[in-house]
């Protein structure tokens, strides 16, 4: 009897503690709302057939519990029955599967119009680099690397020339444009992680990893590094700053004029000429 | 060395006691064992023994989680340290060993009906080489700079850099004792296997095999398989470590230099890592799967209901499972069509499973049931299992995985699954076999405080952390710290958690309290206390001696599952006891 009670109890106080515990995840800040729909079916799903077995347990230990004269019933197979329940559970696995595969589909295909920004990941911090009025990013590497290059830009490539590097500071995006990340990392792995806009990948050193996003609402995000780095990993944070379209260029005017500047100076660029 | 000399057909029937070779000293009888019985009895020590270190240091971890700073020597390296020691052991040199080294030892001779394991002398290296895993393993305890904090997935780089605890000496202990560990498992699992495919009694075939069997077996075969990926994943670190090749490493500025690494591959190694760790988790699964069936079967006093199916779903995850691997790395930067693969085989091994679930409750359908101990563990495990499997249909279910991926909901889900849920079939099976090991009952009502506590705790624990992770808390952070994202009130939960954690973890030490107890103090049993048919329970004597049967073998007639057969004397039938022809027919014979 306590037992059968206790596994009402178990599955009842799962769904109340779901639908009145304050935590949750945070407000949604980017297009991949799809995502949340389909945790939400996931959750449906899931929770009705968790609840279904529990109550099914709670009532065999409780009506088919030993007393005296009870006897088991001798049934070695059902094939009906079993064939009937696989068949449900397909159902009920497609019926998860296909919305998610669609939406990877979309997840991992970047729509033209993206522009492009690089994320690079080193012990402990976050940089970042936007293309400049050209609108491309130049070739980095990690052998490029030095303490005035400090993301390896490429010095031989003219693309890169024009690229705005933000070190130890804020990211800004702006509100409603496809953005595509291009992730690097120098030392060890890392993983780019803003709740808010649920999307996250791993950066690998040695390669170039992506996904890509729309931001939908300005503010301010923190981000986080959601793959063990060392000891600094959970001090590895960062700042992602969404904002209209004119504050955006604003922030990006006040980056791109020194480089500029010192483009105008000297020929070629200012920090890659140096790791010549 | 003895053998069983084998044939088709079930020869070791006729195998006399007189062909083992039986010890002729305390030393070769407790310590260099080659009874099956004893060597089970050592793995199983050993890995409770390193279970509760991993029990200890998880205190550690929830203590400092759920008051960071208060604890000043846990600093962000010990933490890492704490959660890799923790993890690694866990799930290598407890679950692993225990179902296999452990409950596989003991139970599959008894259970198929054989003598012994086919190659005694190499099944006591075996235990031999695990244990000398386990000595280099805590050794990295001591070792200078302490042991590696790069967390149970020991991915590269970050292994082997600075940066990362332990990555002196630390890394290569861990390294050298999952070889030796690997090693020593290849020859207990060559000899389960073997001793399954050879050894069973006459009549034994495969499909009257109880389930504990096909459990242990089929991991075995996996295990045989998948070990070695982790085996070469070692080999190759080891030498990016101590010879300076890169097989893992690409070209990569650390703390302020350019490295002599270069043109390696941190991917490939996850690959390795993941081709070993997907399977482990069916290695641990699959025994205890099979166990927690003929513990509710034998305690609902019915026939497991769909044997067949039950078994052809054990042998389709096993296969199935060695390609969901890369479930893991959905974002880990590989190919992201990978994505739709992978997704689609862990969705579909979900069927096989929940197979599985459904046949354990159909089997409490119109049963007996005694709600005895070993009862309550296992419809537990069943709980814990399905809520488990249900969050894993989130997390395989490839764009639902990216912003759960890394976070508490995944420590949540894997703790579940097979953290928690193989844990209390543990449980169960001790309480369940303590009898036939020691001729002893396990205290019942310590048992039933035990199993509440640690039932009820453990859900306590893992059930609200999913919460913690979808609101986006990273993994393998010791200390959550300020953040904009999360409300305040995660702390508070935090605390809850962490105060679950160390009464479960108390909880533990009065169950190893009443092993103790009982062996000198406990209720005597008989030889069959639980009524139950499978054949380890009929042996002549118990403990069963080196040998199991007397003088004869038994010959096995039927499957393992005829409880309440309609017609029949008793509520169970015994594998050995013959159909009624049988025994007209022999009481013919002189
Ligand atoms: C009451 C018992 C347990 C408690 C309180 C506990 C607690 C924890 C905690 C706090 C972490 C670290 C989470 C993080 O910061 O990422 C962890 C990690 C882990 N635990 Fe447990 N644990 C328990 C039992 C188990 C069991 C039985 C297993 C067996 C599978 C297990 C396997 C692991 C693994 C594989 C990790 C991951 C380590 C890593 O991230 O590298 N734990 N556990
Ligand atoms: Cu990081």
């Amino acid at each position: 009897m306590f037992a059968a009670v206790m596994l009402v109890v178990v599955a009842l106080g799962s769904v109340l503690f779901h639908f009145l515990s304050p935590w949750w995840w945070p407000p949604i800040a980017s297009n991949w709302k799809y995502i949340d729909d389909t945790i939400l079916i996931t959750f449906w799903i899931t929770g009705v057939v968790f609840v279904a077995v529990l109550l099914f347990m709670a009532y065999c230990v409780f009506r088919f519990r030993h007393r005296p004269g009870n006897v088991a019933s001798y049934e070695p197979e059902n094939r009906r029955l079993e064939w009937w329940l696989t068949v449900v559970t397909g159902v009920g696995v497609a019926a998860m599967l296909t919305p998610g595969l669609f939406v990877w589909d979309r997840f991992i295909n970047v729509p033209a119009e993206a522009t492009e920004a690089e994320i690079v990941g080193q012990q402990w911090q976050w940089s970042f680099r936007l293309p400049g009025p050209d609108g491309k990013l130049g070739t980095s590497s990690t052998k490029f690397i030095t303490t005035e290059n400090p993301i390896g830009l490429n010095p031989d490539d003219p693309n890169g020339k024009d690229d705005v590097v933000v070190q130890g500071a804020e990211l800004h995006l702006p509100v409603g444009k496809p953005i595509k990340a291009l992730l690097r990392s120098v030392d060890v792995l890392h993983n780019f992680y803003v709740p808010e806009f649920r999307a996250k990948m791993d950066l690998v050193p040695g390669m170039v990893t992506y996904f890509w996003l729309t931001p939908t609402r300005t503010g301010q995000f923190e981000i986080l590094c959601a793959e063990l780095c060392g000891v600094g990993h959970p001090m590895m944070r960062g700042q992602v700053v969404v904002e209209e379209a004119v504050a955006y260029q604003d922030w990006l005017d006040k980056q791109t004029r020194p480089v500029l500047a010192d483009n105008d100076t000297a020929p070629a660029n200012n920090k890659n000429e140096e790791t010549r | 060395m003895t053998e069983i000399p084998l044939g088709p057909g079930g020869m070791s029937a006729d195998v006399e006691d007189v062909e083992l070779y039986h010890p002729h000293s305390w030393i070769t009888k407790y310590v260099f064992a080659q009874d099956a019985k004893v060597i089970a009895i050592q793995y199983s020590l050993v890995a409770l023994g390193v279970g509760l270190i991993a029990l200890v240091l998880s205190w550690l971890m929830r203590l400092q989680l759920g008051f960071p700073g208060v604890f000043e020597f846990i600093d962000a390296d010990r933490y890492y340290q704490l959660i890799t020691m923790h993890g690694m052991m866990m799930v290598v040199y407890v679950l692993t060993a225990l179902f296999l080294g452990g409950f596989g030892n003991y139970l599959i001779p008894l259970m198929v009906g054989a003598r012994d394991m086919v190659f005694p002398y190499v099944n006591m290296l075996s235990f031999w080489v695990y244990f000398l895993a386990v000595l280099i393993l805590v050794a990295s305890f001591f070792a200078p700079g302490g042991p590696t904090g790069a967390g149970w997935t020991l991915y590269p780089p970050q292994a082997i850099l600075a940066g990362t605890p332990g990555q002196e000496w630390g890394i290569v202990l861990m390294l050298v004792s999952l070889i030796v560990f690997i090693i020593g498992f290849t020859m207990g699992g060559l000899n389960y296997v073997v001793t399954v495919l050879q050894g069973r009694a006459r009549g034994m075939t495969l499909m009257r095999m109880p389930l504990t069997v096909w459990g242990i077996f089929t991991a075995s075969v996996m295990a045989l398989l998948a070990f070695p990926a982790l085996f070469v994943g070692a080999v190759m670190m080891l030498f990016d470590k101590l010879l300076g090749t890169s097989f893992f490493m690409p070209t990569l500025y650390s703390m302020g230099e350019q490295l002599k690494y270069g043109g390696g591959s941190p991917l490939l190694f996850q690959h390795l890592f993941w081709f070993f760790g997907h399977p482990e988790v069916y290695i641990v699964a699959l025994p205890a799967f099979g166990i927690v069936s003929d513990l509710i079967s034998v305690h609902a006093r019915r026939n497991i209901f769909g044997y067949r199916m039950m078994v052809w779903a054990i042998i389709a995850i096993g296969a199935l499972s060695f390609v969901v691997w890369a479930h893991h790395m959905y974002v880990s930067g590989m190919n992201p069509y990978f994505g739709f693969f992978f997704a689609t085989t862990t969705l579909i091994i979900a069927i096989p499973t929940a197979i599985k679930v459904y046949n354990w409750v159909l089997t409490l359908w119109r049963g007996d049931i005694h709600l005895r101990t070993p009862m309550l563990f296992a419809l537990a495990f069943i709980v814990t299992f399905v809520n488990g499997g249900l969050t894993g249909l989130f997390l395989g279910n490839v764009v639902v995985d990216v912003p759960l991926s890394d976070t508490m909901f995944v420590v949540a889900h894997f703790h579940m699954v097979m953290g928690v849920a193989p844990i209390l079939v543990i449980f169960g099976a001790i309480y369940h076999w303590y009898p036939k090991v020691t001729g002893r009952l396990l205290d019942e009502t310590l048992g039933k405080i035990h199993f509440w506590i640690t039932f009820l705790g453990a859900y306590a624990i893992f059930f609200p952390m999913h919460y913690l992770g979808l609101m986006g808390v990273p993994r393998r952070y010791h200390e959550m710290l300020e953040s904009t994202t999360y409300p305040a009130s995660a702390h508070q939960l935090n605390i809850f958690i962490t105060i679950a954690a160390l009464i479960v973890g108390a909880a533990q030490f009065m169950f190893v309290f009443n092993l103790a107890w009982s062996l000198f103090r406990g209720r005597e049993a008989d030889g069959n206390p639980w009524g139950a048919a499978s054949l380890e329970w009929q042996t002549p004597e118990t403990p069963p001696p080196h040998g199991n049967w007397g003088p004869h073998v038994p010959v096995v007639y039927r499957w393992a599952y005829d409880y309440n057969v309609p017609g029949a004397a008793r509520d169970f039938i015994p594998q050995n006891e013959p159909p009624p022809a049988v025994v007209a027919m022999q009481g013919h014979s002189p």
